[in-house]
């Protein structure tokens, strides 16, 4: 009889996480998930991150984005994590619909701006144009308009219950799904 | 001569209805929920929505309009027609403005509690994002048709029930919007009052009472802990009851 096939040794997984147009909601509920985000952590490396402050997107197995695409340097991070992420995976409503940030869309961009920059008391008032700003888009778009998506866990922002068996699923191996307590919109 | 049974055959077992009934009423009366959305049991089926479609005897018909017979088999919980359910939401999410955790509606919301029960994960369609109006005239109610889903339940209700003709379905297409019946257009120079009929039948957030947003708390709305089956299959039975 031959020997058995030694298991193959744990693969660390390697994931990288962003917020575009988004509030940092969701990834608040990352951390959520506590002492059970400190466990995943032993299997996992994180890439680019609000929590390793990286500044570029390498090869990952698992992207995470939160936020809509409001601006020019969404889109260019949006299409980095594309490139780069082997799965990715769109988080709460902003990134999935559009969320808040897309309620201005019903509205013209350039009286938007003015109201906010320009219709003040103080008379050096304009609309910031600093080189360094990136441009804003004509409207908000949710990134599956943008980049191809794998998953998406809806909520605003999705309960760390909902992101952990949601993640827990991925890493391994099964086709996520939510039970109807865990599926949210709000 | 052998009588003919008033049963039917729904997924694979045998139901009892009683004439008259359509075969949605048959099912919700037998326990079995078939998801609808234009439906509503105080009034006559509308047909609109299509989210109530089954297949009889191999070809497609809306269970809130086709008549129980006998012989008749149905199929409606399967894969496929709960897919094409998922993709007819995905259109009405996607051709109106919901942004449910702004929306006084969410959680005690009907075309949120059944994207919940299809799991639909995103509207799937590139939003249309439409101008559409709000209306803040009237005392006691906020109409927001960012929300609206057309299904005509509010003109029904104002019609056939209050007998003031408040609501009407105007334009074509995607203009395809409510009016409302007033001199200037707005709800607060019409005769409607949130006691009306037409105050109390919007599936959606669409027509909202004032003064009472987010009172239920989150944890304890309709469809927090109960789907929309669970909830439905309830209504109609109270309803059933009062009809007696
Ligand atoms: S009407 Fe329903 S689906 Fe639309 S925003 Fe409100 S809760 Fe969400
Ligand atoms: S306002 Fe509400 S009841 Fe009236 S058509 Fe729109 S969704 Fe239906
Ligand atoms: S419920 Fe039958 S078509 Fe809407």
């Amino acid at each position: 009889m031959n020997a058995p096939f030694p298991p193959r040794a744990k693969k660390r997984l390697k994931i990288a996480t962003a917020t575009l147009g988004g509030c940092f909601g969701c990834h608040m509920s990352l951390l959520d998930m506590d002492e059970r985000f400190l466990e995943r952590a032993k299997l996992v490396d994180f890439d680019r991150s609000p929590l390793t402050d990286i500044k570029h997107c390498g090869p990952c197995d698992i992207g995470l984005i939160e936020g809509a695409v409001c601006n020019a340097e969404n889109v260019h991070v949006l299409r980095e994590f594309r490139a780069h992420c082997r799965t990715l995976v769109a988080v709460g409503a902003c990134a999935i619909n559009g969320g808040l940030p897309a309620q201005r869309n019903p509205l013209d961009l350039g009286g938007l701006m003015r109201k906010v920059y320009c219709d003040r008391v103080d008379e050096t008032a304009q609309i910031p144009d600093d080189p360094e700003l990136p441009l804003m888009l004509d409207k908000v778009y949710p990134i599956h308009e943008i980049v191809r998506i794998d998953y998406l866990i809806p909520g605003c922002p999705p309960s760390a219950d909902a992101l952990w068996k949601f993640l827990t699923d991925l890493i391994e191996g099964r086709t996520p799904r939510l039970d109807y307590a865990h599926f949210r919109f709000d | 001569m052998s009588e003919i049974l008033a049963q039917l055959m729904l997924d694979g077992h045998k139901i009892a209805f009683e004439p008259g009934q359509t075969i949605l009423q048959a099912a919700l009366a037998a326990g079995v929920y078939i998801p609808h959305l234009c439906a509503h049991p105080e009034f006559e089926p509308h047909g609109s929505c299509k989210l109530c479609t089954v297949v009889v005897n191999g070809r497609n018909g809306s269970a809130c309009t086709i008549k129980a017979m006998p012989g008749q088999d149905v199929l409606s919980d399967t894969p496929e027609l709960n897919l094409r359910r998922r993709t007819l939401l995905q259109m009405l999410f996607a051709e109106g403005n919901h942004f449910c955790p702004g929306c006084e509606k969410s959680g005690n919301c009907q075309l949120q509690a059944l994207a919940y029960d299809l799991e639909m994960f995103d509207p799937h369609f590139a939003q249309f994002f439409p101008a559409r109006e709000a209306d803040g005239t009237h005392p006691e109610a906020f109409l927001d048709f960012n929300r609206c889903i057309m299904c005509e339940l509010c003109v029904r209700a104002s019609r056939d029930v209050d007998g003031k003709n408040v609501f009407a379905l105007a334009g074509r297409g995607r203009d395809t919007h409510i009016i409302v019946n007033s001199p200037s257009g707005k709800l607060g120079d019409s005769t409607f009052s949130i006691h009306d009929k037409a105050g109390q039948v919007c599936p959606v957030g669409a027509i909202l009472p004032k003064e009472v947003g987010f009172v239920r708390p989150i944890g304890e709305r309709l469809y927090d802990h109960d789907t929309i089956a669970e909830v439905a299959l309830r209504e109609d039975a109270t309803w059933r009851e009062g009809e007696k």
